[in-house]
């Protein structure tokens, strides 16, 4: 059995395993990926000591030390149920099963889906959950982002370098997410904003070649080759067993990171902490490890 | 005899450096199209895999979309 085990490695896993090994902790990390979110990420500004640096260079740095302490860490392993019985809690993944005195959650968020007609028919085919991916394929391209927060912002800025023309379809009354981004975007000549405006099909025939939207209660279509979903992301925490969460699924800590759950522990963008950043869910991380650590040591 | 392995990727997409990562720490020579600049390459990959997700795999024909570990195992016999 081990101390701790840390599910997830975006910034919350990957900064408690950095203060796990400090601790000499008996402990391992089970992910599907590294970096989560942040590795999706497009140009990143507000993580201190950075005034500048892309997602995937900041998941290498994040990864660069996890790594340097000779950590387990167990990639391409998806959890499928945490279950706590007596004193012990059993994660289980689909390939194996592990167990620890104590374990972090910190497994995130994945992008929420449109829910429209041929959203699936057109995965991969012209529909994109990653900009920073899939972005530079619609040079000269027409294309849309759905979404109108700080992510499909983000998108907005790497497709106005790419795409011939970029529309932004949004479906409250203004754009949300930072004002600095905004400015950027609604300065780009690119780029028509569509507020109060929903997605309601996406066409094609082999690829994607419109978008049908709902534009203030009038039907129009949108000829596009590109569509990008950046519509908000959903908690990762359905295979945590009897967990409170909150109506998003959000699993509800303390400020100890505790959850109802004697030893678990959760962190990060999983969690039902205000603002999901990058820096906020790093600093998590660090406080998750060292209340599991006190609790490990007492157990 | 090792295989002939090409990759068709964006410099952004972190699986893209991920699955390349994989390449070399398994020892495994690719070939590296990057479509962002390569727009023959790009027409390409969309015509061999019928999508345009990145990253996109031929292992000596078969294509592989997505790093999907088990089936590029597979595929390299590794």
């Amino acid at each position: 059995m081990h101390d701790l085990i840390i599910i997830g490695a975006g910034p919350a896993g990957i900064t408690a395993s950095v203060y796990a090994a400090r601790k000499a902790m008996d402990f391992l990390v089970l992910t599907g990926d590294i970096g989560g979110q942040t590795a999706w990420s497009g140009d990143i500004e507000n993580y201190t000591g950075y005034q500048f640096i892309t997602g995937p260079d900041l998941v290498g740095k994040f990864e660069e030390h996890m790594l340097s302490y000779n950590t387990s860490v167990k990639e391409g392993e998806e959890v499928i149920a945490v279950d706590r019985a007596g004193e012990v809690i059993s994660v289980k993944t689909h390939k194996s099963s592990y167990q620890a005195k104590a374990v972090i959650v910190a497994s995130g968020k994945r992008s929420k889906e449109l829910n429209v007609p041929g959203e699936k028919e057109f995965k991969n085919k012209g529909i994109s959950y990653c900009a920073t991916c899939d972005g530079p394929l619609f040079n000269a391209k027409n294309v849309a982002i759905i979404g109108g927060g700080n992510s499909a912002l983000d998108a907005a800025l790497q497709l106005v370098k790419i795409a011939r023309y970029t529309y932004i379809i949004n479906n409250t009354p203004q754009l949300g997410g930072e004002a600095l981004m905004r400015q950027k975007i609604e300065q780009a000549r690119n780029v028509e904003i569509l507020n109060n405006a929903a997605v309601t099909a996406v066409l094609g025939g082999k690829m994607v070649n419109a978008v049908k939207i709902n534009h203030n209660g009038e039907e129009k279509i949108l000829f596009v080759e590109g569509v990008f979903v950046e519509i908000g992301l959903i908690p990762n925490s359905d295979f945590v067993k009897g967990v409170e969460k909150n109506s998003r699924g959000e699993i509800k800590v303390n400020s100890r990171n505790e959850t109802n759950i004697p030893g678990l522990f959760a962190a990060g963008d999983v969690t039902d902490v205000p603002e999901k950043q990058i820096i906020i869910a790093a600093g998590e991380g660090s406080k998750a490890c060292l209340s599991a650590f006190r609790y490990a040591a007492q157990h | 005899m090792a295989k002939n392995v090409k990759i068709y990727s964006t410099p952004t997409c972190p699986w893209c450096i991920r699955v390349k990562q994989f390449f070399k720490d398994n020892n495994i020579a690719f070939e590296d199209y990057d479509v962002a600049a390569d727009r023959l390459k790009a027409d390409e990959m969309v015509k061999k895999s019928g999508q345009m997700g990145v990253p996109v795999l031929d292992i000596e024909g078969e294509i592989i979309v997505g790093f999907d570990r088990e089936k590029i195992k597979q595929s390299l016999g590794i």
